[in-house]
């Protein structure tokens, strides 16, 4: 019998196959049943950010603008992505960009779903959430703050954020802050329209653009406005 | 190349590690040896190289918090062994699974770690040889050794 079995490690030790196989079987058991998985992947992310180790907090909710990524470090929220980003590349990119400590758990973005869940609803005209701005630099975090002066069920024009952010000339500069907005909807790029009334570019596809828009200027009428 | 996201760890790796436990301490103790591995390896996960052995790596962590919690439970007297959930009425035949966890459960410790690394985690023998601290062979014995007597225990392995 030869000895070396490290590079197939599941054809192991020739007559002692039969009984590994159901040792292997009777420990595999209860691996089945996802929700129990789930709870014990749950706790553990509670003990982690109990203990300081869990750096970004992730889940995916659903909105009517599809499936939404929600990542949030203790700073605050970070990260919002549409369904039409690859959630797993947005996580990888996390891990690179921010700490590889990254763990699926509600506990921290429960919030952040709730005040969602009150805006598509029309229940909530601004967001009150800690936001981790880390992921953008420069004159794009100066934009973003910029763009959290938008009034509900109001629009400005790329051109307009610019002289608001200080640099007239920047306007393209805005675009790129805009479509490259890490935490879009609560920090409302999709307010931001081009000077002769087209929506522009929306990250989240036009189309949520357009449904944004519409909701709040609905929402905005019926409040009165 | 950078590390992934450690919920991707802990999805690909989380139940080989559940299994191992369960072998070194019984289900009781295991979901608690579980969450200790994991939390330990996530505080150590950044400094990790990206091609680094995440298998090896984790089982040779849930080795040490299985030493932890057996030395734990020594001292505070609590039986080590498996027990089963419930009593088993006499004339009612214990599930197989159970009885092989059981029978498990009651190998000397060095036969008992050798094949749950051997055939839970299939770690190769030169890794199992660097957790139980002997040789390659010694490590191949153990295992040939825990694998023959639950041959012998097992009441149902011997069924045709």
């Amino acid at each position: 019998m030869s000895p070396e079995v490290r590079d197939d490690p599941l054809s192991t030790d020739g007559e002692d196959d039969d009984v590994g196989a159901q040792v292997r079987a009777a420990f595999a058991e209860t691996d089945d049943d996802p929700e129990i998985g789930a709870r014990r992947r749950a706790r553990l992310a509670n003990r982690a950010d109990d203990a300081g180790l869990l750096d970004v907090a992730w889940a995916v909710v659903a909105s009517p603008i599809g499936r939404l990524l929600l990542a949030v470090t203790p700073a605050g929220l970070v990260r919002v992505a549409f369904e039409g980003e690859d959630h797993d590349a947005v996580l990888a990119r996390l891990a690179a960009v921010l700490s590889p400590r990254i763990l699926r758990s509600s506990t921290r973005t429960d919030p952040v779903a709730r005040q969602l869940d009150e805006y598509f609803t029309g229940r909530r005209r601004h967001f009150d959430l800690p936001l981790d701005l880390r992921l953008a630099r420069g004159f794009r975090r100066t934009v973003l703050h910029h763009l959290q002066d938008i009034a509900y069920g109001t629009t400005a024009s790329y051109s307009a954020v610019a002289v608001a952010a200080g640099n007239p000339g920047a306007v393209r500069a805005v675009g790129s802050a805009c479509s490259q907005n890490p935490i879009p909807l609560v920090v409302p790029c999709h307010r931001v329209v081009r000077a002769d009334g087209a929506l522009g570019q929306y990250l989240g596809g036009v189309e949520a653009k357009a449904t944004l828009l519409a909701l709040e200027a609905g929402a905005a009428a019926r409040l009165g406005e | 190349m950078s590390l992934r996201p450690f919920d991707e760890v802990v999805v690909e790796h989380g139940p080989v590690v559940l299994r191992v436990c369960r072998a070194l301490l019984g289900s009781v103790d295991a979901d608690d040896a579980w969450s200790e591995t994991f939390l330990s390896a996530l505080g150590a996960y950044p400094d990790l190289r990206a091609d680094s052995d995440l298998r090896g790596w984790l089982v040779t962590i849930a080795h040490r918090k299985a030493i932890d919690q057996l030395r734990r439970s020594a001292r505070t007297a609590r039986p080590s062994g498996d027990v089963p959930d419930r009593a088993s009425p006499a004339r009612v035949p214990v599930p197989p699974d159970e009885a092989l966890r059981s029978a498990v459960a009651a190998l000397p410790p060095k036969q008992r770690a050798a094949v749950a690394y051997r055939y839970l985690a299939d770690l190769s023998y030169a890794d199992i040889a660097g957790l139980l601290a002997c040789s390659q062979d010694a490590a191949r014995r153990s295992a040939a050794d825990g694998i023959a007597a639950l041959r012998r225990t097992y009441p149902t392995g011997a069924a045709p």
